[in-house]
């Protein structure tokens, strides 16, 4: 199986579960370059959306994805369900991004 | 010279800000028409149906920060208490935005519906005197298509 499918349904419509794998889990900490952050700051002021920001959060939020793939991969299973997703920020200026789900094996 | 500076800012977060604001209102409420067609539902599982329909994760986020104007009016606001109207309008922006580039995501791999639909709101940058400055909504679900070609 080349790609893995990934939802956040308990079920894949059509498809049966065949056994379940346990959790997998992904994360990934990122901060924001100063330039971004200056940016985001003169942003502050008019207010509207802080595009750095967000395109950040995105990229980080696509690598949790990825390790989190990479892990259901590696146990051998074909598709992760009832994925959640889960932001906390640490410090100032830096975010967690944290991805979890079921690993299946579906037939 | 501090009280210039202040009351620039606040001319300026006042004016831009309001604009901007109505701006991504029209913004909003014209895309959402464009995408009503895609139903979205927050039930966990769907309906069942003859045809297995094809699932994809899809997710939609925006980082919406308030203006100087507004943060101030907030600050003044905290003192006395009650509703803060600036901050209800950014949250509410910020969701339908996020729920928006969702449904978009979703249209683009041609999915008729989104199930399980969370919103998750997190404060990523804390802003003067560590009052909410911006906040980031983060839309997902799983897509529903139906048509696919099946899976052999």
């Amino acid at each position: 199986m080349d790609s893995i499918l990934i939802s956040n349904i308990e079920i894949v419509p059509g498809r049966r579960i065949v056994k379940h794998l346990g959790l997998v889990q992904g994360s990934t900490v990122r901060a924001k370059h100063v330039g971004r952050d200056f940016m985001a700051g003169l942003k502050n002021i008019v207010g509207g959306e802080l595009k750095g920001y967000t395109e950040l959060l995105q990229e980080s939020r696509e690598e949790a994805t990825q390790r989190m793939v990479q892990q259901a991969k590696s146990i051998g299973a074909n598709a992760v369900i009832n994925v959640r997703f889960s932001t906390s920020s640490i410090t100032q200026g830096a975010a967690e991004l944290y991805v979890y789900g079921t690993a299946v094996v579906l037939e | 010279m501090d009280l210039l500076i202040f009351i620039t800012l606040i001319l300026i977060g006042f004016f831009a800000g309001r604009a901007a604001e109505k701006r991504h209102y029209r913004s909003i409420i014209r895309r959402e028409k464009e995408l009503a067609d895609i139903p979205i539902f927050s039930a966990r599982f769907p309906p069942p149906r003859t045809d297995a329909p094809d699932s994809k994760l899809v997710g939609g986020s925006v980082v919406v920060s308030v203006d100087y104007f507004k943060r101030f009016v907030a600050g003044l606001r905290m003192i006395i208490g009650g509703r803060i109207h600036s901050y209800e309008s950014l949250l509410d922006r910020a969701r339908r935005e996020a729920i928006l580039r969702m449904k978009q995501q979703a249209k683009e791999i041609g999915a008729d519906s989104v199930f399980n639909v969370r919103l998750e709101t997190s404060s990523i940058s804390k802003g003067y005197r560590n009052s909410i400055g911006s906040v980031e909504v983060y839309a997902y679900g799983t897509a529903l298509i139906s048509g696919a070609v099946k899976r052999v």
